[in-house]
C-alpha cells in the first residue's frame, strides 16, 4: 500500500528538483549577464556615460516641468477659496442706500460676508496704490463708485452656484456691474491646463526620443558585435541567448539615464530653492519649493528603465534577425 | 547519422551548388569531402548545419528531418554538430578559456563542469597551458586548435570540419588530422571537406568527391 505512494512522492520531487535546477541555472544566467554588461559599461564609462547623459537630460525636462507644474498648483491651490463677487454701485446711490443694501446681503443664505467700500475709501486704496495720485488731484470729483465686495458661502463657491449668485446680485437696480474676481484665477487655472497638456506632449516626444537613442545605440552595439553573434549562432546559440545582453544594455542605459535624469531635476531645484524662498518671503508666504517626492521618483526610474529596456527590444527584434551565419 | 536522399541545392539566381546527392554517413564513420573549390563542399555541409536548406530532396541528421526543423529549434540542432571552420572564427576579445567555454555557457552548464570539461578539451589539443592568451597570440595552427577544443566541448555526435588544414603546413596537417582520427575513435561521426589530395590518399578513409555539385566519387581513399 505504502510502496506506490512512496515511488509517487519520490518521482515528483525528481521533477521539482529538476525545475528547480532549471529555474536555478537560469537565475545564474541572468546574473550573470546582469553583471556582464554592467562590466561592458565599465570598460567603457565615456561612450556609455555619453548616451546616459542624453537620456538624462530627455527624462529631466518632463520630470522638471511635472515638478515645477505641481508647485505652481501648490501655490495656487489657497487661491481658489478666495472666489469673491465685487458690485459696483451705482454713483447716485446715497452712502446710507449702500449700507442699507448691505446689510440685506449679509443675511442671503448664499453670502459669508460683505465688505462695504465707500467711494471716499475706494479714491484712497486707489491713490495709495495705482501711482496716479497727483493725476487725481486734478479732478474736480471722485469719479469712483462705492463697491460691496461679496464673499459666498465657501460650500458654495463652486463655478455654478457662483454664477448663480452672480447674476440674482447683477440684476438688482441698485448695482451698476456685478462682477466675479475669479475671472483672473479662472484664466489661469486654464492657463495651468494647457501646461500640464503641454508637459504630456513633451514628454511623449522625449519618451520617443528615449526609444530612438537607445534603440540607435543598441543597433550600433549589435552591428559591431556582428561576428561575434554569428559565431554564438553557428555554435548553438538561441535568440534569447544572444538577445539578453543587449537587452540589459538597454535595461542599464535606462536607469543611468534615469539616476541622471534625477541628479538634473534635484539640483536645478536645489539652485532655484534659495530665490524662491526670497521671493515667497517678499510676499509673505511660507511657501517652499518641492523637491521631487517619492512618486515622481519612482515613475522617473521605472519609465527610464522600462524605456531603455523597450528601446533595446525593438532594436534588437528588429536587427537580430538579419544577422544569420552564410 | 547523416542521410542525403535526392537533395538539391539552387540558391537564389539559379546557380545550382548541389544536384541529386544521394549519399550515408554512418554513425562512428570518417569520410573526406574532397573536389575543386566551387564543387559544392561548403554548401554541402551547411545543408548538415542547417545554415542553408535544401531545395530539394531530404536531410536527415541523427533520425531528425532537418526539413522539420522549425527556425526557433536550429540552435538545438547545431549543438549535435561541432563545426571547424578554415578561418576559425574565434572571438579575438576573449581568452582562450572563454572561447572554448561558449558552447558550455549557451548550453547552460555549471561553472565548475564547465572548467572541468573545458581543461580537457584545450589538454585534447594539446594547449592547456595557453587558456589564459588572446587567441590573437596564438600561431594560425594554434588558433585551429582552439577551434577544434571549441568545437569538441560539448561533445557531439557529429564533428563537420570545413578545410581545417587549408592555411597550415604538413606537418600541422598531419597533427590537425591525428585529432580527428581520435575523435573518431571514441565513436564521433567525422565529415571533413578538404581540397588537400595528397594528405586524403595517404589516410584510409572514405572520400566524397564532389564535382560542380555532383557526387563523382564515392570510395576509398587510395583509389581516389
Amino acid at each position: 500500500m505504502n510502496a506506490p505512494a512512496k515511488g509517487r512522492s519520490s518521482g515528483a520531487s525528481t521533477i521539482r528538483s529538476s525545475i528547480g535546477t532549471a529555474v536555478a541555472s537560469w537565475g545564474i544566467r541572468h546574473l550573470q549577464t546582469f553583471f556582464y554588461t554592467l562590466g561592458q559599461i565599465w570598460r567603457r564609462p565615456f561612450s556609455a556615460l555619453m548616451t546616459a547623459a542624453v537620456l538624462g537630460i530627455a527624462l529631466a525636462l518632463p520630470a522638471g516641468l511635472h515638478v515645477l507644474l505641481t508647485n505652481v498648483q501648490q501655490v495656487m491651490s489657497g487661491w481658489d477659496g478666495g472666489t469673491q463677487v465685487s458690485l459696483f454701485l451705482r454713483r447716485e446711490l446715497a452712502e446710507s442706500e449702500a449700507e442699507r443694501l448691505a446689510a440685506k446681503l449679509r443675511t442671503h443664505r448664499d453670502i459669508a460676508g460683505v465688505d462695504y467700500i465707500s467711494r471716499e475709501q475706494a479714491m484712497e486704496e486707489f491713490r495709495r496704490l495705482s501711482g496716479f495720485g497727483n493725476a487725481l488731484d486734478a479732478l474736480s470729483e471722485n469719479p469712483l463708485p462705492s463697491v460691496l465686495v461679496v464673499r459666498p458661502v465657501l460650500g458654495r463657491s463652486d463655478p455654478d452656484s457662483v454664477k448663480r449668485l452672480l447674476d440674482e446680485l447683477g440684476a438688482n437696480p441698485q448695482v451698476e456691474l456685478a462682477q466675479l474676481d475669479m475671472q483672473w484665477v479662472k484664466r489661469l487655472f486654464a492657463l495651468m491646463e494647457i501646461g500640464r497638456r503641454g508637459v504630456w506632449v513633451l514628454g511623449a516626444l522625449l519618451a520617443l526620443a528615449v526609444l530612438l537613442v537607445v534603440g540607435n545605440t543598441i543597433r550600433l552595439a549589435i552591428q559591431n558585435q556582428r561576428d561575434e553573434i554569428v559565431i554564438t549562432k553557428l555554435i548553438g546559440g538561441t535568440d534569447t541567448f544572444i538577445r539578453r545582453p543587449f537587452l540589459y544594455s538597454g535595461f542599464w542605459y535606462g536607469l543611468f539615464g534615469a539616476l541622471i535624469a534625477f541628479a538634473l531635476v534635484q539640483s536645478s531645484l536645489w539652485a532655484l530653492a534659495g530665490p524662491v524662498q526670497e521671493l515667497a518671503g517678499l510676499y509673505r508666504s511660507s511657501f517652499r519649493l518641492d523637491t521631487l517626492d517619492a512618486l515622481t521618483t519612482a515613475g522617473l526610474l521605472f519609465g527610464g528603465t522600462g524605456l531603455g529596456l523597450l528601446g533595446s527590444w525593438i532594436a534588437v527584434g528588429r536587427h537580430l534577425r538579419d544577422i544569420e551565419p552564410t | 547519422m547523416i542521410r542525403f536522399t535526392n537533395v538539391s541545392k539552387r540558391y537564389p539566381g539559379g546557380h545550382e551548388a548541389l544536384s541529386n546527392i544521394d549519399l550515408h554517413l554512418a554513425p562512428g564513420e570518417m569520410a573526406f569531402l574532397t573536389g575543386h573549390s566551387g564543387a559544392g563542399k561548403s554548401s554541402l555541409l551547411k545543408l548538415i548545419a542547417l545554415v542553408e536548406r535544401a531545395s530539394a530532396g531530404q536531410v536527415v541528421v541523427g533520425g531528425q528531418n532537418l526539413g522539420k526543423v522549425r527556425r526557433g529549434r536550429i540552435p538545438y540542432h547545431r549543438r549535435n554538430i561541432g563545426m571547424i571552420f578554415q578561418d576559425h572564427r574565434l572571438l579575438f576579445d576573449r581568452t582562450v578559456f572563454d572561447n572554448v567555454a561558449l558552447p558550455l555557457i549557451i548550453a547552460g552548464h555549471r561553472r565548475a563542469e564547465i572548467e572541468r570539461r573545458v581543461r580537457a578539451a584545450l589538454d585534447k589539443v594539446g594547449l592547456l597551458g595557453k587558456e589564459r592568451s588572446y587567441p590573437i597570440t596564438l600561431s594560425g595552427g594554434e588558433q585551429q586548435r582552439v577551434g577544434i577544443a571549441r568545437a569538441v566541448v560539448g561533445k557531439p555526435p557529429v564533428v563537420l570540419a570545413d578545410e581545417p588544414t587549408g592555411n597550415l603546413d604538413p606537418m600541422l596537417s598531419r597533427e590537425i588530422m591525428a585529432l580527428f582520427r581520435d575523435f573518431n575513435q571514441v565513436g564521433v561521426t567525422v565529415l571533413i571537406a578538404t581540397h588537400d589530395l595528397d594528405l586524403v590518399r595517404r589516410l584510409p578513409y572514405r572520400v566524397l568527391r564532389l564535382d560542380h555539385g555532383r557526387l563523382a566519387f564515392d570510395g576509398h581513399g587510395r583509389t581516389a
